[in-house]
């Protein structure tokens, strides 16, 4: 059977979703840096960035852990790290937020600006 | 050298996406370059993906979301076998046989181009602006107004774009102000009405942006006033900058005929002055830019790229 050419407009997330409650323990705990995807429902871009992010975080699996934050449902952490943009990615290293990336971008950019972390 | 494709799309937005479902239709496989994701609106989807009740588009009697919209048209376009992939188009040489695109150093071959890469929103060009971007001033009305609720923010400008975004802004704003450089609105007369009517908008006429200030937050604009030349500063948490528009073009400076400004001259429906590279949207638009023309102009791209090819014989150099 040929692929479905609409595969690619069916995005389905495996990332993990961390939530106000979930945020703090699981940033800490990791041995890993995050990449943390603030984002939400209602925003155009962070949907086109949302498959880029599951493929890094396959190609990356074991160096890099990717995970996402819907501000809408998570507030508090949004407010914690000053949000007032989406998407904007945040890489945590040890607990502590060490880069932090404003807008959507092509998968090339992306992987450019993790380069250091990896 | 790249399998050549019949028909390369470059953009998709509704000229892209149209010219991607006429020409999937006439069985001449389009590949299409959609472009690259960014919080701007030169992005796959287009300057629709940052927008959100669309009302004039004929067919949606109750409106339609713009990017629902865009996934419509993609799918549509899709579904009769028109190919995407998500790079963005950084170099072109239509001096080649067949035609020479590259993105992501990847070389793209095709006897015919269609260049469907819209327009993107024009910023103010400050310092300030750049340094402030993410952090209070933002290109996306629809992401980030959510981060504004109960507060006092500015849209600068006077157009269609500049009062959308203002009265989609009131949702979330205390009070929102429309920063525009002239005494009058250059905006459609129902975007006019609604804006006018609307208690939570208000005006600052013949006013330009002189500094977005801020520091690591924006807290307010200092305005000039085009008149006295007086300065003042208007506190604000928040600004949304809807100051025009202009083609993306820089990517085939020197490759094709283009006006002043930088749109794709086009002569008998969308021939551009290389023959085989056809333009259609608002790349080539400068006076309607509407979804609906873009979408016709598309189609119209598609039926002279079709009615090309079959009168230019596949010979060495461009098969």
């Amino acid at each position: 059977m040929p692929p479905d050419p609409r595969r690619d407009l069916l995005p389905m997330s495996t990332l993990t979703a961390l939530t106000d409650a979930t945020f703090e323990e699981e940033i800490n705990a990791s041995d890993q840096p995050v990449l943390v995807d603030f984002w939400a429902e209602w925003c155009g871009p962070c949907k086109l960035i949302a498959p880029i992010l599951e493929e890094m975080a396959t190609e990356y699996e074991g160096k890099l852990r990717i995970v996402k934050v819907d501000v809408d449902e998570s507030p508090d952490v949004a407010r914690r790290y000053e949000i007032m943009s989406i998407p904007t990615l945040v890489v945590f290293q040890d607990g502590v937020a060490k880069k932090r990336m404003i807008g959507a971008k092509g998968k090339g950019q992306l992987a450019q600006e993790l380069a250091e972390f990896l | 050298m790249a399998d050549p494709r019949d028909v390369l799309i470059i953009g998709s937005g509704p000229a892209g996406h149209t010219a991607a479902l006429y020409t999937a239709r006439a069985n001449l496989h389009p590949l299409v370059l959609e472009g690259e994701p960014s919080s701007t609106s030169d992005q796959p989807g287009g300057q629709l993906m940052l927008t959100t009740d669309v009302e004039n588009f004929p067919g949606f009697v109750d409106g339609v979301q713009g990017p629902e919209l865009m996934t419509i048209f993609k799918e549509q376009a899709a579904r009769f076998g028109a190919e995407y992939v998500t790079v963005k188009a950084n170099k072109v040489d239509f001096s080649l046989g067949p035609f020479a695109v590259w993105a992501d150093d990847e070389e793209y071959r095709a006897r015919a181009v269609i260049i469907a890469t819209g327009a993107r929103s024009l910023m103010l060009g400050l310092e300030s602006e750049r340094r402030l971007l993410g952090y209070g001033l933002s290109t996306c009305a629809t992401c980030d107004g959510f981060f504004h609720r109960g507060e006092q923010i500015a849209v600068v400008g006077g157009g269609d774009s500049a009062l959308e975004e203002a009265i989609f802004l009131t949702r979330f704003a205390d009070k929102v102000t429309i920063v525009h450089r002239r005494n009058e609105l250059r905006a459609s007369k129902i975007m006019q009405d609604r804006a006018f009517a609307n208690d939570k908008i208000e005006f600052r006429w013949n006013a330009i942006v002189d500094e977005v200030v801020g520091d690591g937050k924006v807290s307010g604009l200092r305005l000039r006033d085009t008149q006295s030349d007086e300065l003042s500063e208007l506190p604000v948490t928040g600004v949304f900058v809807a100051i025009g528009h202009a083609p993306n073009t820089d990517v085939f400076r020197g490759q094709i005929d283009m006006d002043e400004n930088g749109y794709i001259d086009t002569h008998d429906g969308t021939r551009t002055n290389v023959e085989g590279v056809f333009a259609a949207g608002d790349v080539q638009d400068h006076v309607y830019r509407q979804a609906i023309t873009a979408a016709g102009s598309g189609c119209m791209a598609a039926i002279d790229a079709e009615r090309w090819l079959e009168h230019e014989p596949r010979t060495e150099t461009n098969w």
